[in-house]
C-alpha cells in the first residue's frame, strides 16, 4: 500500500508543476473530500444499509397506490410538455448564439437594429397561454381526484401523530397503538380497502411522505389533515418526515408494511394482546416500571402508562429502533437504552444511567415484548 | 476603434476628482467611507459586504455538501448542520442577494437617468447602516446566541423559521431572537432603499428622459422597489408578532396556547414569494442591459419587456401559497394557486423570448459578461420550467420539501441571479474602478463555475425524485441517495476554484488592470458618458436625452434611435 501511495503522490507532484493544471488539482481535492467524508461513514450504519437494500428501490415514478399513480401520470405529462418547451426554446437560443456570434471580420459594423414586432409578441404570448390553460385544467382535475375522493365505509382508519422525532400510529377502531411502522392491508383494485390517515402533530410541524404510496401531507399542530392510500402491491415502503422539525429531522423515518388482509388481521390480533408476563425476566420489568422509562412509555399489562414516547407493548414486532436509526436487535437496543444520543444525537430520550445489571435485565425483558 | 465616437469618448484612465481622494491617509479614507452619502460609495459598500458574506455563506454551503457527500458522515453534528443550513439560507437571501442587488441599483440608477444622486442620500446611508449592523448581528449569534446554554450558538430553525419550532418551548435561549432582530433590521433598511429608488426614478430623471425613455434597468428597479415595499412589511410584522409571542405572552403562532402555525406560513410566504422576484428582477435588469450591448442590437420589444416586468410584479403577489400545497388546503384553494403560479410563467417566457429576439440577427460578442448572460438564459429557462413543474400541485405533493426544490431554487438563485451578478460585475467593474477585469481569468472563472454549478445542481433534482427530503443532516445508505449526493459535492470543488479565480481577478485588476476609459464596451446608456470612476457629482453638465440610447444617438448621428421610438 505504501508504495502505491508514494507513486500516486509522486505523480501528483510532477503534474502540479505544470502551471494552471486546475483540473488535476480539483481531482486531488475531490480525493481529499472522499477521505475526509469517507472515514466515519461505514462505522455507524447500525445495520440500516443492509436493511434498506432488502427493500425494492423506487420513488415518485414507481407508484403502488392510486394517489401516487395519478400523480405519476400527471408528472409524466408535465415533464413531456416542459421538455418540449425546453428543446424548442433552448434550441433557438443555442442556434442564435452560434449563428449570430461576431466574427473578426464584422467587429466594426453594427447589425440592423430591430425595435420589436407586435405579431411576434402576440404569438409568443398566446401560445404559452394555451399551454398554461391545458396544464392548469389537467392539474385541477387530478387535485380533485385525489383530494375529493370519498371515503368508503370499509376503509381502515389510522391517526398519525407526529412527534419530535418519531411517529405514533393509532388505530381507533382496532384499539391498537404502535410507532414508526405503519401496517396497512393490501387493497385489491377490484374490492378496494383503502386506508384513511388522519394527520396531527403533538409538537411542531411535520410532513408524512412515503413517495410510492402518495404525495406528502403536513402534520400541523391544531389542524387535522387527511390523506389516503390504497396500496395494491405487498411489501415494505420507505418514507420519512419531509418538513424541517428540529435537530433529528433527518432521522424521523417511516416504514409502511403492506400485507394481504389475512396477514394484516393476524398482526392486528397480536397487537391487541397485552404484554405477556415472563417470570424469568421479572426483574427487567421491575427496572422499567420503577425508573423514568414508565413515565414516558406505555407497556400494556404493566404499570407503565407514559404517553410522551412510543408505546412499547409490542416493540419487538417492529423492525427498527429509534424511528429507523437502527435495526431492532438486542445489541442495538442496549446501546439505545444506555445512551440514545449515540445513535441519534439530540433525541429527546435521555441516557438512562442504569447499572450494567439493570441495563442487561431491562433489555432482556424488552426483547420479550413481541 | 476608428470612427465617429472615440474622439468624443477618448480613453481616460480615471476620474480626476477621485485621484485626490486616493491621497488621503487610511483614517481619512475610512472616515470618508463611513460618513459618505454618495450613492456610488454606498452602492459599492453594499456590493463589497455582500460579496464577503457570499464567500462566508458559500463556505457554509461547502461544509453542508461535505457532510452530505457520503451517507452517515460525521463531519458535523446535527445541531451544527441545522445552524449551517439556517445561516446559509438566511445570509444568502438577506446578506448577499438583497444587498448586492440593491447595491447595483444604488450605483446605477442615478447614473443611468442622468442624476447626481438618489432622491434621499441620507436615507440611503441610513438604510445601508441598518442593514450593515443587522448583518453583523446575525453572525454575532455564533458568539452571543446561546442564552441559557451558556456558549454561543446560531439560529437553527431554517431560513423560513416555521412556527411553532421558533416558539420558546422548542427554541430555548436566544439564537432565534438573533434571527428575528437581525433580519428585521435588514428589512427596514431595504424598505428605506425601496422608497428611495422609486422617488429617484420618478422625480430625478434628466431633461428629455420621459418614462418611456428610461433604460429597462431603471424600470426594473422601480418594479423591484415596489415589490420590496409591499413584500417586506408582512415579514417584519410577523417577526414582531413572534417576538411578542416569545417575550410578552402573546399567542399568534404559539400552537400550545391555541395559536396558528399556518398563520406564520402565510405571513412568511406573502413576503417570501415576492422576495424571489425581488432577487431575480435585478438579474433581468442586468440581462436587459448586457445582452443588447454584446449583441450590438437595441433591446427587442422595449414596451413589452416593461409591461411583462410589471405583470410579473403584480402576479407574484398572488402566488405565495404554492409553497404550501402540502399543508392541506381545500381543492379550490390549491386550484387557485396552481393557476396563478402558472400564469407568472407567461410574462417570464415573454422576457426570455425578447432577449432571444435581441440576440437574433445581432453580432454577439462572447466576452465574459455575455458568457454569463447566455448561461443565465439557459439556466433560467430550466429554472422556469421546473417552476412550472412545481406549480402542478399534485406533482408538488411529491416534490415539495425535497432536493428537487433545493435544485430548482438554486437554479434560480445561482443559475439565474448569481450568474447575472457576475455578468454585472464584469460589465460595470470598469465603470466603478476605471480598470478592466482580466478576460482570461474571467473565462476561467466562468467555465469552472459553470461546470461546478451543473455537477451540483443538475444531479440534486434526481436526489429529490429518488425521495430525499431537504434539510436532513445525513442519510442512510441503500436508498439511492449516494451517487447524486457524491456528484453534487464534487461540483462544489469546481465552484470553489471558480471563485478563487474570480477573487484573484478582482484583486489583480484593482491594482494592475488595463485602464478602462469611459466606454470600454461601446455601450449606449448614460453611465458610459462620464469618466470611470465617475466624479462624485456624476455629470459636470446634466445630459439631455432624446431616446432610450443617448450614446447610440451620439455615435450614429445619421441613424439615431429617436427616429424609431
Amino acid at each position: 500500500m505504501g508504495g502505491g501511495v508514494r507513486s500516486v503522490s509522486d505523480s501528483i507532484g510532477v503534474r502540479l508543476r505544470r502551471a494552471g493544471d486546475l483540473i488535476l488539482l480539483s481531482s486531488v481535492s475531490m480525493g481529499a473530500v472522499l477521505m475526509l467524508a469517507g472515514t466515519p461513514a461505514s462505522a455507524e450504519d447500525w445495520g440500516m444499509g443492509a436493511a434498506n437494500r432488502e427493500i425494492a428501490r423506487g420513488a415518485v415514478f414507481s407508484p403502488v397506490s392510486t394517489p401516487a399513480s395519478e400523480i405519476a401520470t400527471l408528472a409524466w405529462f408535465t415533464l413531456a410538455i416542459t421538455l418540449a418547451i425546453f428543446l424548442t426554446v433552448g434550441g433557438l437560443l443555442l442556434y442564435s448564439v452560434i449563428r449570430f456570434r461576431a466574427r473578426p471580420s464584422d467587429e466594426q459594423r453594427e447589425p440592423p437594429q430591430l425595435y420589436g414586432s407586435n405579431p411576434i409578441e402576440f404569438a409568443w404570448t398566446a401560445i404559452p397561454l394555451l399551454i398554461v390553460f391545458v396544464l392548469a385544467l389537467t392539474t385541477v382535475r387530478t387535485i380533485y381526484d385525489v383530494q375529493a375522493a370519498v371515503e368508503p365505509p370499509n376503509a381502515v382508519h389510522v391517526r398519525v401523530i407526529g412527534h419530535q422525532w418519531w411517529w405514533e400510529f393509532r388505530y381507533p377502531d382496532l384499539g391498537i397503538v404502535t410507532a414508526n411502522e405503519l401496517h396497512v392491508p393490501l387493497s385489491d383494485p377490484a374490492h378496494p380497502t383503502p386506508t384513511w390517515l388522519e394527520l396531527e402533530s403533538a409538537d411542531v410541524a411535520h410532513s408524512f411522505w412515503v413517495p410510492r404510496l402518495a404525495g406528502k401531507t403536513d402534520l400541523i399542530p391544531n389542524k387535522i389533515n387527511t390523506m389516503w392510500i390504497d396500496p395494491h402491491q405487498p411489501g415494505i415502503y420507505l418514507g420519512q418526515c419531509a418538513e424541517f422539525c428540529g435537530t433529528e429531522h433527518a432521522m424521523m423515518l417511516i416504514r409502511v408494511v403492506v400485507e394481504p388482509r389475512a396477514n394484516f388481521d393476524r398482526w392486528v390480533a397480536a397487537q391487541r394482546m397485552p404484554a405477556s408476563p415472563h417470570d424469568a425476566v421479572a426483574h427487567g420489568r421491575q427496572v422499567f416500571q420503577t425508573n423514568a422509562c414508565a413515565s414516558c412509555h406505555t407497556v400494556q399489562g404493566t404499570s407503565a402508562h407514559g404517553t410522551y414516547g412510543p408505546d412499547l407493548t409490542h416493540m419487538m414486532s417492529r423492525q427498527t429502533v429509534g424511528s429507523g436509526v437502527a435495526t431492532n436487535t438486542a445489541d442495538h437496543l442496549k446501546i439505545w437504552v444506555r445512551d440514545p444520543a449515540r445513535m441519534k444525537p439530540g433525541a429527546l430520550m435521555p441516557a438512562m444511567n442504569l447499572s450494567e445489571k439493570d441495563l442487561d435485565d431491562v433489555v432482556t425483558w424488552m426483547v420479550t415484548l413481541k | 476603434m476608428a470612427g465617429t465616437i472615440d474622439d468624443r469618448f477618448a480613453l481616460d484612465a480615471g476620474g480626476s476628482e477621485l485621484a485626490s481622494a486616493n491621497a488621503l491617509p487610511i483614517a481619512g479614507k475610512l472616515h470618508e467611507w463611513i460618513t459618505t452619502v454618495d450613492h456610488k460609495k454606498l452602492g459599492l459598500m453594499y456590493i463589497g459586504w455582500g460579496l464577503i458574506f457570499f464567500l462566508v455563506a458559500g463556505l457554509q454551503a461547502a461544509t453542508i455538501r461535505l457532510q452530505l457527500a457520503v451517507p452517515n458522515a460525521g463531519i458535523v453534528s446535527p445541531q451544527v448542520f441545522n445552524r449551517l443550513l439556517t445561516l446559509h439560507g438566511t445570509a444568502m437571501v438577506f446578506l448577499v442577494g438583497m444587498p448586492i442587488l440593491t447595491g447595483f441599483f444604488n450605483y446605477l440608477v442615478p447614473l443611468m437617468i442622468g442624476a447626481r444622486d438618489l432622491a434621499f442620500p441620507r436615507l440611503n446611508a441610513f438604510g445601508f447602516w441598518l442593514w450593515f449592523f443587522g448583518s453583523l448581528l446575525l453572525y454575532f449569534s455564533y458568539i452571543g446566541g446561546g442564552g441559557m446554554e451558556g456558549a454561543g450558538s446560531a439560529p437553527s430553525v431554517g431560513w423560513f423559521a416555521y412556527a411553532p419550532l421558533t416558539e420558546t418551548p422548542f427554541s430555548r435561549g436566544h439564537s432565534t431572537d438573533y434571527w428575528i432582530i437581525s433580519i428585521l433590521l435588514a428589512s427596514v433598511g431595504s424598505t428605506a432603499t425601496a422608497v428611495n429608488l422609486i422617488a429617484t426614478a420618478f422625480s430625478m430623471r434628466c431633461p428629455g428622459m420621459a418614462l418611456n425613455k428610461m433604460p429597462v434597468l431603471v424600470w426594473l428597479a422601480v418594479v423591484d422597489a415596489g415589490l420590496m415595499l409591499v413584500a417586506l412589511p408582512p415579514l417584519s410584522a410577523a417577526q414582531i408578532m413572534l417576538l411578542l409571542d416569545r417575550y410578552m405572552g402573546a399567542h399568534f403562532f404559539d400552537t400550545q396556547a391555541g395559536g396558528s402555525a399556518l398563520l406564520w406560513q402565510h405571513f412568511f410566504w406573502i413576503f417570501g414569494h415576492p422576495e424571489v422576484y425581488v432577487l431575480v428582477i435585478p438579474a433581468f435588469a442586468f440581462a436587459s442591459e448586457i445582452i443588447p450591448v454584446f449583441s450590438r442590437k437595441v433591446i427587442f420589444g422595449y414596451e413589452v419587456m416593461v409591461a411583462a416586468s410589471c405583470a410579473i410584479g403584480f402576479l407574484s403577489l398572488g402566488v405565495w401559497a404554492h409553497h404550501m400545497f402540502s399543508v392541506g388546503m381545500t381543492p379550490a384553494g390549491n386550484a387557485f394557486f396552481v393557476t396563478s403560479s402558472m400564469l407568472v410563467g407567461i410574462p417570464t417566457g415573454i422576457k426570455i423570448f425578447n432577449w432571444l429576439g435581441t440576440m437574433w440577427g445581432g453580432r454577439i460578442r462572447l466576452r465574459v459578461p455575455m458568457l454569463f448572460a447566455i448561461a443565465f438564459l439557459f439556466q433560467f429557462l430550466i429554472a422556469g420550467l421546473t417552476g412550472i413543474i412545481l406549480a402542478v400541485a399534485p406533482f408538488d405533493w411529491q416534490l415539495t420539501d425535497t432536493y428537487f426544490v433545493v435544485a430548482h431554487f438554486h437554479y434560480v438563485l445561482i443559475g439565474g441571479i448569481v450568474f447575472m451578478i457576475f455578468a454585472a460585475i464584469y460589465y460595470w467593474f470598469p465603470k466603478a474602478t476605471g480598470r478592466m477585469l482580466d478576460e482570461r481569468l474571467g473565462q476561467l472563472h466562468f467555465w469552472l463555475f459553470l461546470i461546478g454549478f451543473h455537477l451540483t445542481f443538475d444531479t440534486l433534482h434526481f436526489a429529490g425524485l429518488q425521495g430525499m427530503p431537504r434539510r436532513i443532516y445525513t442519510y442512510q445508505p441503500g436508498r439511492g441517495f449516494e451517487l447524486p449526493n457524491l456528484i453534487a459535492s464534487i461540483g462544489v470543488i469546481f465552484q470553489a476554484l471558480g471563485m478563487i479565480a474570480f477573487v484573484f481577478d478582482v484583486i489583480k485588476s484593482l491594482t494592475s488592470g488595463k485602464p478602462a476609459g469611459k466606454d470600454p464596451w461601446d455601450a449606449w446608456t448614460l453611465e458610459w458618458s462620464t469618466s470611470s470612476p465617475p466624479p462624485e457629482y456624476n455629470f459636470a453638465d446634466l445630459p439631455t436625452v432624446h431616446s432610450r440610447r443617448p450614446l447610440w444617438d451620439l455615435k450614429h448621428p445619421e441613424d439615431p434611435d429617436w427616429k424609431y421610438e
